[in-house]
């Protein structure tokens, strides 16, 4: 009778720790999907090609995005191509030439992990004091790209880490034991081998840089004009929305704000789609 | 003539003494085959003669492996005896490019940019390894869509093409087939007119097949060296007995 | 000709070794150079945070500034509420947040067919990957105004509206890496709990969740991570009234927003507040980690 009472408990228990985690999975989903749709749904009508090529003033009719456009990329593609061959080459140290285990290599991965634990705030703080005052590079492209390498490096070292050990040993033996250098072997057998990996690495940053803001304005500014070289002020597209926020009056306001949040969510969207294709011609090859 | 010569070789992997005081010759232009049981040390020994034991951490050598006269542990340049002593590995692992690219891996990474010597390279080192004429037409195709056996030769093409003396072969069948293993060792019989090869094997089948010499190790020494047919018919030593007629291994 | 081609023809000696490869060296050098710009970085960032910190620290006070209950530049610097701010913000956004997460994770990993689990993984991809000023935007569109006409009160900038917004942003982390957690747990551990007559879903909560314990401890130490760093999204939708707030209905700042409202104007010793500001969020966050390493060592004892 008892344990027949107990037994019944743990069915009733059990259908309805089932319906837990069905009720928390459609509960990620709904959330997902009313964010994306409410901001799609309010904001691709008023995405047009004059939106996107257009310029921008505070005050008046010109609502257009380019300049937040040519921001972002001058900003993903410097930060890129600071912290890219800095964290790539780093992994390459950390695989091919230090000893596993040595107290270099514990250093190393301590302060790429400490940077990785940083919250972004903090590197807006550093940033906004170290390149824009004591460099003097004013507030810029360069400083805020500058501010986002150093973000962004851990990302790259142990994304490209992972890709490197990857590759088989049996490549670098192969290699050596044909009598080609070291650096040799990495630049033509190892590196090629490890690039789909190399890519996600590059591709996950783009993200990162496209999505922070705070430590952003704090280097980059918020002018919103393009910039004409790196030493200039520019705005990217979240600092563009952030600023967009804070004057919601008029429904021209409100269009600009969904429909610049609309370009960072298909943006987000064609990155993840991009890892996707690598991943999957990855696993194919 | 000897082409390598072992004397008084030991080796440690940290406090493990894994060869222990190996003298052993190994002449030119015929095939010597290094047998015993896992563990044995005979591997190891292999993979002295070319130095890649300088890619694990924590070994120690002492004593001369001599080739040509150059004592390979004092002051010869690595890169230069790895291209003389080429190296087939257990498992086939061409590298994740063209066929071609493969074979010319070894002359590129030496700056030979010609296009001309390198098509002659490869194909000459193709035709030696007994695969040219299943992949002339697939040149550009990848290395690692060919079957196992045609990976190994490819990897034999590879080693070939850099010219060396000495072919190293660790256990170059025992990834494959019975007919791709068959392949391999014909073309062993063709190689050895050229080249002086040592090979690992588990197989003694194989190393009677193949070899002219023997060597038998057992717990990081080497019992028994001499002619193939003397260790398997009338070996000295109680433990080459015991393994050649299959009691242990 | 090929160096090896050269030697042979020049005899049968081999060369001796170089002294030195110089290209080697170099690249070596180089690699290990650029190995050291992250060691450089942080010692920098380290550095400058606490030299700038400091001056606040000495001016007011270490306890004042910490515990001061009043921010009102220049005059007092005390944090204490950003403080109270922060940890009610993250600690709700964890109540809320991390349960859904750890479920869906288990639905992911043990109950979803597969092609439902094709569609809900990307799209927990993309709800990690979507900007945090978007989050902040769709806070201040839907859930600041839904408070107002929930709890009927004039401003629906409020912790509660933090704690949703940072409850939504921490589920990606605390889903992957509970997902990845579980599916690394070896099949043994259910056929085993399985084959004694357990349920599957008995078996889930008393026998997977608790072996994946350090891994889904991991995820949680991210995702509190996540929120205590959390900025721009927090400023868009908590109010960031620098005051002790009453209850979770009342704007608060955090200490991120702190250092982000007025970091482009400040000089001086308020400059240094909000750097000493950062510290505390740094101290946050070694302590999360510690906490994080003693749990999962406790674990594996």
């Amino acid at each position: 009778m008892l344990q027949d009472k107990r037994m019944f408990n743990r069915g009733v228990q059990d259908k309805l720790l089932f319906a837990a985690i069905w009720a928390a999975a459609a509960i990620t989903i709904l959330f997902l999907l009313w964010v994306v749709w409410h901001i799609l749904s309010n904001g691709l009508a008023y995405v047009s090609w004059e939106f996107i090529t257009g310029s921008y003033t505070r005050i008046g009719e010109a609502s257009g995005i380019w300049a937040m456009i040519v921001s972002t990329v001058y900003m993903v593609g410097l930060s890129l191509s600071i912290a890219a061959p800095i964290g790539i080459m780093t992994a390459i140290y950390l695989t091919e030439y230090a000893a596993p285990g040595s107290k270099v290599v514990k250093t190393i991965r301590f302060c790429t992990e400490s940077l990785a634990g940083i919250p972004s705030i903090v590197y807006g703080l550093f940033g906004m004091t170290f390149f824009v005052t004591t460099l003097g590079l004013g507030f810029s492209i360069l400083s805020g790209s500058l501010t986002l390498a150093m973000l962004i490096l851990p990302v790259i070292i142990r994304t490209t880490e992972e890709a490197l050990l990857a590759v088989p040993m049996s490549y670098r033996e192969g290699g050596y034991a044909l009598g080609s250098s070291k650096i040799y072997t990495i630049w033509r057998l190892i590196l090629p081998s490890a690039l789909p990996g190399i890519v996600t690495a590059v591709i996950l940053s783009t993200g990162r840089v496209i999505g922070e803001s705070a430590p952003v304005f704090l280097t980059a500014g918020m002018v919103t004009q393009i910039p004409e070289s790196v030493l200039d002020s520019g705005r990217t597209l979240t600092v563009h929305l952030y600023k967009l926020t804070q004057e919601l009056f008029t429904q021209h306001e409100w269009d600009q704000a969904y429909a610049t949040a609309t370009v960072l969510i298909v943006l987000v969207l064609l990155l993840n789609m991009t890892t996707k294709f690598i991943a999957t011609r990855l696993s194919k090859s | 003539m000897n082409k390598l010569e072992v004397n008084n070789l030991n080796l440690f992997y940290g406090d493990n003494h894994a060869l222990k005081n190996i003298s052993m010759a190994i002449p030119s232009r015929q095939v010597t085959a290094l047998i015993g049981p896992s563990g044995c040390g005979k591997s190891t020994l292999l993979r002295t003669l070319n130095r890649m034991n300088d890619l694990v951490a924590g070994v120690k050598i002492d004593g001369d492996v001599m080739f040509e006269g150059n004592n390979i542990y004092k002051d010869v340049d690595v890169k230069q005896l790895r291209m003389r002593v080429g190296m087939v590995f257990q498992k086939p692992n061409p590298f994740p490019m063209s066929i071609f690219e493969n074979v010319a891996f070894g002359l590129k990474a030496q700056g030979v940019r010609d296009k001309r010597v390198l098509n002659e390279a490869v194909e000459e080192s193709l035709r030696s390894a007994a695969l040219w004429d299943e992949v002339k037409d697939r040149l550009d195709s990848p290395g690692q869509g060919l079957s196992g056996g045609q990976q190994q030769r490819l990897c034999i093409a590879r080693a070939i093409a850099m010219k060396p003396e000495v072919i190293l072969m660790d256990e170059p069948t025992s990834a494959l087939d019975p007919i791709a293993t068959h392949k391999i060792e014909e073309l062993m019989d063709e190689l050895r007119k050229k080249f002086t090869i040592v090979i690992v094997t588990h197989s003694m089948n194989q190393a009677k097949r193949i070899s002219d010499k023997t060597a038998f190790f057992w717990m990081g020494e080497l019992v028994e060296h001499g002619e193939t047919s003397q260790i398997f018919n009338h070996p000295l030593d109680k433990r080459t007995q015991g393994y050649v007629s299959g009691e242990f291994g | 000709m090929s160096t090896a081609s050269k030697a042979r023809a020049q005899g049968l000696q081999l060369a001796p070794a170089k002294k030195h490869d110089w290209k080697e060296l170099f690249f070596h050098l180089l690699f290990l150079a650029s190995a050291m710009i992250g060691v450089v970085s942080v010692a920098t960032i380290g550095w400058f945070v606490f030299q700038e910190g400091l001056p606040a620290f000495k001016e007011a006070g270490v306890l004042n500034l910490v515990f001061g209950r009043e921010w009102l530049p220049p005059a007092l610097y005390g944090i204490f509420p950003m403080i109270v701010s922060t940890l009610i913000s993250t600690t709700g956004a964890v109540i809320i947040g991390v349960p859904i997460a750890i479920l869906t994770a288990v639905f992911l990993a043990e109950l979803a067919p597969k092609w439902l689990a094709d569609i809900v993984r990307p799209a927990v991809e993309l709800l990690a990957g979507i900007p945090s000023v978007v989050y902040g935007f769709f806070g201040l569109v839907i859930i600041v105004p839904a408070i107002e006409v929930i709890f009927n009160i004039p401003a629906g900038n409020t912790i509660l509206a933090g704690i949703i917004v940072l409850a939504i942003m921490i589920l990606p982390t605390v889903i992957t890496i509970s997902e990845t957690s579980l599916r690394a747990l070896p099949p043994v551990y259910k056929e085993s709990a399985l084959a004694l007559g357990a349920s599957h879903i008995y078996s889930i909560f008393k026998v997977l969740i608790p072996a994946a314990r350090s891994g889904i401890f991991t995820g949680v130490a991210l995702g509190v991570a996540r929120a205590i760093g959390e900025t721009m999204a927090i400023i868009m939708v908590m109010g960031n009234a620098p005051a002790m707030p009453g209850s979770i209905l009342e704007p608060a700042r955090t200490l991120t927003a702190n250092i982000a409202m007025e970091m482009s104007y400040a000089t001086g010793i308020h400059s240094s507040a909000l750097y000493s500001t950062g510290i505390v969020l740094l101290v946050f966050i070694v302590l999360l980690n510690a906490s994080l390493l003693y749990l999962n060592r406790k674990r594996s004892d």
